[in-house]
């Protein structure tokens, strides 16, 4: 037996591979058996569809990189292309670009809920940082696919994001021209953006492979941001959990199709249906909604470097969120003044959200420095004083004895520990 | 659930947002038109298609291309394979003949509409700077859409007293500045219909921009009944795993 | 999580006809999930077979009149080269007696023309062994023994009908789907 794995499946074959190679061992420990917070709300639905967002999305785009031609006088044609000839191309361009919008929908209100509840606290520290890393691949990815259509929001959206790193001192031009390989957005540009945008998401599959290893070392939090204390406290993952987000899989995708088949161009912007024109600026350029936030706290500075690093430091703040915030209790459940200063945060983002799709002038400039300022006054200031002086509220003794009193995260228990349901192995 | 409550609320807001901004866009609003393509169940109306294909070709197609649309599109608008034949094979587009000189053949139905003019550049000589845009995606290229579209084309007016119009501008209601490089297209009678419809403006400019809609989008038709059945399909499975989600609960509640 | 494992009971109230219907919804879910992703994958499928603007392309008319008697051209149908050539009387001769021999891929030189219009031969020029373009379009370029075409990847030869006649080839050159257009053109596809 030695160096075999001591397998406990009976079905021959794969007994036979699960000792050679213990893959479903591993699916039974981590997605079959896996004890799992008993009290998950809908909210912890968004990690998975997150997950089966971003396969839909390489799905989708590996179909249309065959058809796709990365060239500056054919990539809008090619498109058009697809849209009329290729069998069910318009399904798989409409759902790649509405899913990249969902993703964003998705990925926001998931981090929304690990923001609500202190997910990223010791000892998910790490977790939390791999989510932003993700946050920031998915950014990247987004962007050089926008630029692919090749049409005018495409063309400018590239020129103005790509400008941005000329406002570093002394090297910012030459990154600029390195960035395009040439002396504006060109063919270049547009090949190496299709280039990486194919490579990227595949690094995001190795980002959320860590990410989600991470998640089964420490586990997941919960809406009462407790500790698990036992299997009282637990479920196995599946049925409970696999059949938990069947359901919000498929509200999801009821929500996805909607966008894909009634409305598939309503978020995205009608200037790029007009082929790319480097001679003339579209008059009212924004970038998709997703980025709007960001964008209006890079107008909301007046000066360029400043309005750059205000901009990145947005997502580089989120990474220290784990030591900004000092507050020994996870979820905001417990925290009085957090809970309404969570709720502040958002309505400053969909402030921002708002500004960054309007004109750069009159109130909205002053709206967007008021929402800029509360977000990094939110992080950098009252994360970190509010964890000395907020007064909790009493945390629940465990998980188990909190369902059972209020029935807020799935009704009363049956009876204690030996109730708890097993699952067929 | 505080939380989720909330955060329904805030996708609303989110979701209403690139509305807002498209408003703000411009002060021009487009008086809203009963499309017959609008809407979930909605379809082209063949008869005015095909009318505004006429109105294309006698009008428009002087000037503007529909370079990403095939002949063998107007299938699409109820048009017969011989018809459609016959229809491509009146126009000459380029070839290259047996001794590899620019020539010239009658177009096939798998032709794309032939371009009035051979590249921009020409278009711009022509047409003394300006760029007479290509309509294949038009409708999906203005904010404002079927509408924006069919109110310029009937917005043509004399303009106020206190303008002072550019050389060689026009004006026009519904068009960004008020001052359009393109000469009013359309005049009460500019085409004769066949099916007896009488020719006005206002008749023209609905038929064109209904032909145009399907040339931007001939696979809507598509599209939305197999979205009906897709979301039928989802509301069932999202019954189906619901009942086996609570079936499967009942255990721990 | 391993005592989980472990203990395969079910929850002790589960009654029979509770667990009648939680297998039969799990059942519907799971099929209704099979058919889901069923009709997710479909289309990406689909979008690998021709685009309509290939299938649009599926007929090439072809002038014959500029090919004398004894020479031959090819013409691109579907991307694909096809032989059209304009046999000799000795030519059709030496197929039509082959008729009688034995032959890998049996077929009369008749059902491989068009009644009328013996003298035109319209094959798909593609080896039936791996798909190179065989040799002898062109009067200048050797034709084989059958004095057809010779492919020159792994030897196969074909007579003047079009017919394999030596070598791994299987099959017959094919005959694409043609009408004649008056006698001078053909439409192919």
């Amino acid at each position: 037996m030695a160096g075999l794995h001591k397998s406990e499946f009976e079905n021959p074959v794969i007994r036979w591979v699960d000792s050679r190679l213990p893959i479903f061992t591993m699916m039974q420990k981590e997605y079959g058996v896996f004890p799992t917070p008993r009290n998950f709300n809908y909210l912890w639905n968004f990690g998975a569809l997150a997950m089966v967002n971003l396969v839909i999305m390489i799905a989708t785009g590996i179909f249309l990189a065959m058809n796709y031609t990365p060239h500056a006088t054919m990539a809008f044609d090619s498109v058009e292309r697809i849209m009329r000839d290729v069998n069910f191309g318009w399904l798989l361009r409409y759902v790649h670009a509405n899913g990249g919008s969902m993703f964003f929908i998705v990925v926001y209100i998931h981090l929304a809920r690990g923001l609500y509840y202190g997910s990223y606290k010791m000892p998910r520290e790490l977790l939390w940082i791999l989510g932003v890393v993700i946050l920031l691949l998915m950014m990247a990815t987004a962007f050089m696919g926008y630029v692919l259509p090749w049409g005018q929001m495409s063309y400018w959206g590239a020129t103005v994001i790509t400008n941005l790193f000329s406002a570093f001192p002394l090297v910012g031009d030459y990154i600029v021209t390195w960035l395009w390989g040439g002396f504006s957005v060109d063919n270049a540009t547009l090949n190496r953006f299709f280039s990486l945008h194919y490579l990227l998401p595949f690094v995001l599959v190795g980002v959320v492979f860590l990410h989600i290893a991470a998640l089964h070392i420490t586990g997941s939090n919960n809406p009462l941001g407790i500790e698990v204390k036992g299997p009282q406290d637990t479920l196995p993952f599946h049925p409970y959990y696999t059949i938990k987000d069947s359901v919000g899989i498929c509200v999801y995708l009821i929500v996805f199709a909607l966008l894909v088949f009634f409305a598939p161009n309503y978020l995205g912007h009608a200037d790029n249906y007009i082929p790319a024109n480097p001679l003339v600026t579209p008059a009212h350029i924004v970038p998709e909604w997703y980025f709007l936030p960001f964008y209006a706290i890079l107008r909301s500075v007046p000066d360029k470097l400043g309005g750059v690093l205000l901009m990145f430091g947005s997502i580089g703040v989120l990474a220290l969120v784990p030591w900004l915030d000092t507050s020994p209790v996870r979820s905001a459940r417990y925290r009085p003044v957090y809970r309404i200063l969570f709720w502040v945060l958002v309505l400053a983002c969909a402030v921002l959200l708002v500004c960054g799709g309007k004109p750069p002038e009159g109130i909205w400039v002053v709206l967007s420095r008021v929402a800029t300022a509360y977000y990094f006054l939110h992080f950098l200031v009252i994360l970190p004083v509010l964890g000395k002086f907020e007064r909790p509220l009493p945390l629940p003794e465990s998980i188990s004895r909190a369902v059972l009193a209020d029935g807020g995260g799935g009704g009363p228990l049956p009876g204690g520990a030996a109730a708890k349901p097993m699952e067929k192995a | 659930m505080g939380f989720l409550r909330i955060a329904a609320a805030a996708a609303l807001l989110a979701l209403a947002t690139p509305v807002a901004a498209t408003a703000a866009e411009g002060e021009l609003t487009f008086p809203p038109q009963n499309w017959s393509f609008s809407g979930p169940f909605g379809t082209f109306d063949r008869a005015a298609a095909q009318r505004g294909f006429q109105v294309y070709s006698e009008v428009c197609a002087a000037c503007h291309s529909v370079k990403h649309a095939y002949y063998r599109d107007l299938g699409g608008i109820g048009l017969t394979h011989k018809e459609i034949e016959a229809i491509a094979a009146a126009v000459m587009v380029p070839s290259i003949d047996d001794d590899g000189q620019p020539a010239e053949r009658p177009a096939r139905p798998s032709d794309h509409f032939r371009a009035p003019y051979p590249n921009e550049t020409a278009a711009r000589a022509t047409f003394n700077g300006a760029y007479p845009p290509d309509l294949s995606v038009i409708i999906k290229a203005r904010a404002g859409g079927a509408d924006q579209l069919y109110n310029l084309l009937a917005g043509y007016a004399e303009p106020p007293a206190d303008m002072k119009l550019g050389d060689g501008m026009y004006y026009n209601k519904y068009f960004a500045g008020h001052q359009i490089a393109m000469p009013a297209p359309l005049s009460d009678g500019r085409v004769t219909y066949a099916d007896g419809t009488r020719a006005s403006v206002e008749q023209m400019a609905r038929d064109v921009t209904t032909f145009l809609a399907y040339i931007a989008e001939p696979e809507m038709e598509v599209r939305k009944r197999l979205g009906v059945k897709v979301v039928l399909f989802l509301i069932f499975m999202t019954g189906v795993t619901y009942a086996a989600k609570r079936k499967v609960w009942a255990d721990v509640h | 999580m391993a005592e989980s494992a472990a203990a395969p009971h079910p929850a002790p109230h589960s009654g029979g006809a509770e667990v009648t219907k939680r297998d039969f919804l799990k059942l519907v879910a799971g099929a209704g999930a099979a058919v889901g992703v069923g009709a997710i994958v479909w289309p990406m499928i689909d979008s690998m077979n021709p685009a309509a603007d290939v299938l649009a392309l599926s007929s090439t008319t072809v002038d014959l009149s500029p090919i004398v008697a004894g020479q031959a051209i090819t013409v691109v149908w579907r991307g694909k080269p096809v032989f059209v050539r304009h046999r000799t009387p000795t030519e059709i001769e030496e197929a039509r007696a082959a008729d009688k021999l034995r032959l890998p891929d049996p077929a009369t030189d008749a059902s491989r023309v068009k009644p009328g219009h013996d003298q035109w031969l319209i094959v798909v020029g593609i080896c039936t062994h791996l798909g190179c373009v065989p040799l002898g379009n062109r009067s200048t370029e050797v034709r084989g023994e059958y004095g057809g075409w010779f492919c020159p990847c792994h030897g196969s030869e074909y007579d003047t009908s079009g017919r394999v006649r030596r070598g791994p080839a299987p099959a017959n050159l094919p005959v694409p789907p043609y009408a004649f257009e008056g006698d001078t053109k053909i439409k192919i596809g």
